[in-house]
């Protein structure tokens, strides 16, 4: 541990039931590919993915580069499932023209943002349209509201992609996520 | 200058067990004039994601060869990219920026190399060994063999003669591409699970 640890650091401590009962799923339909712009909602998911040799997982630098390399590892017969904040959504409209185009699956849990006790108002504008944008872009949809919901829906949603071929977003609700402590 | 349709038809001749991935605009049309093949991917849209989806299919088939065609104008969209290739380095991928310091699809405005970007810095920078720009046709066919040595991440920026090539159209069904680029790959029980 070096100087620049702070505190709250301690990575087990912070993954949250709901958060492994999503690693489950993962296990469960063979997802061996886990793609992420980070979020604070996704930490400890993040990091049960990054210390699961049967996982390999790729940081970007944008959220669009998730949609064309869950694309490709799909065409080589990989499945994978893209991370991101709700704020990544809008980054991404345009990529969503590949699945969409050549009907493939693909899996994307976004954690909400601007919808619940914001602090930050920067994080509503696109916290409000994300689910909008999804549907708009053909996506189905599904929303995480209580904690004990979320293994199953993203089993779920993981089923519905890859037997369906259909572009799946599951939204991860910022009250079930928990405030984030700015200190007030 | 290097004419690009012989460089392309040349990384492409004998190809063996290539997959190849065509970014959007020329690198489409010359991937097809070259000859059309079941491991061809015409990502005809989403500029900015070639690099990506090359990068998917190595890591998904590290047993094959895998090299991604992109203009200069597709590279710039997506320079982020070069460096999510370097957490991984699949010694079996190869980038290939087909660079006319122009948007050829669309009026031939200049694109950011033509005032002074160079992608292969910008490549060597981002932490891909041995980045480079070849600017004699000769040097394409040891382009080539590296690629299809899988030995290691290879990125080249050809300097290429400006100006439009003959038209072709290849397949722009995404969804007939797919299928026939898994079944050819992955066999047709897999394609159609």
């Amino acid at each position: 541990m070096g100087p620049a640890t702070k505190s709250h650091e301690n990575p087990e401590q912070k993954i949250k039931t709901w958060q492994r009962d999503i690693h489950a799923a993962f296990k469960a339909a063979k997802i061996t590919h886990v793609s992420y712009v980070p979020d604070g909602g996704h930490q400890g998911l993040i990091s049960l993915c990054t210390s699961d040799p049967e996982i390999s997982t790729s940081v970007l630098t944008t959220e669009e580069e998730g949609v064309g390399l869950c694309a490709g590892l799909w065409l080589g017969g990989i499945k994978g499932v893209l991370l991101m904040q709700s704020s990544g959504v809008g980054n991404c409209l345009n990529l969503f023209s590949i699945t969409e185009n050549c009907r493939m699956p693909l899996v994307v849990l976004v954690t909400m943002r601007g919808e619940f006790a914001e602090f930050v108002p920067w994080q509503i504008p696109m916290g409000k349209r994300a689910p909008a944008a999804l549907e708009l872009m053909g996506f189905d949809v599904f929303r995480v509201e209580e904690a004990d919901a979320a293994g199953d829906m993203v089993a779920g949603a993981i089923d519905h992609a890859f037997f369906s071929n259909r572009s799946v977003a599951v939204l991860l609700s910022q009250r079930m996520i928990g405030r984030k402590n700015w200190g007030h | 200058m290097i004419e690009r349709r012989s460089a392309v038809a040349t990384i492409l001749s004998d190809r063996k067990k290539l997959i190849v991935v065509a970014g959007l605009g020329s690198p489409v049309y010359d991937v097809n004039a070259a000859g059309d093949h079941p491991l061809n991917f015409y990502n005809w849209g989403a500029m900015g994601s070639a690099t990506m989806l090359g990068l998917g299919l190595s890591l998904a088939r590290p047993d094959r060869p895998v090299v991604v065609f992109t203009g200069d104008g597709e590279m710039l969209m997506g320079l982020g990219s070069l460096a999510t290739l370097v957490q991984h380095k699949p010694k079996n991928l190869g980038i290939v920026v087909l660079d006319n310091e122009q948007y050829a699809e669309t009026g031939m405005q200049a694109t950011a190399t033509g005032f002074g970007t160079d992608l292969a810095a910008v490549a060597a920078a981002c932490g891909i060994e041995g980045a480079r720009t070849i600017r004699r046709q000769a040097e394409i066919s040891g382009l080539r063999a590296e690629i299809l040595s899988t030995t290691r991440l290879t990125f080249a920026v050809l300097k290429i003669s400006p100006g439009d090539q003959p038209r072709t159209v290849p397949l722009r069904d995404g969804a007939a591409n797919t299928y026939r680029f898994r079944s050819a790959l992955l066999g047709q029980a897999q394609a159609e699970a």
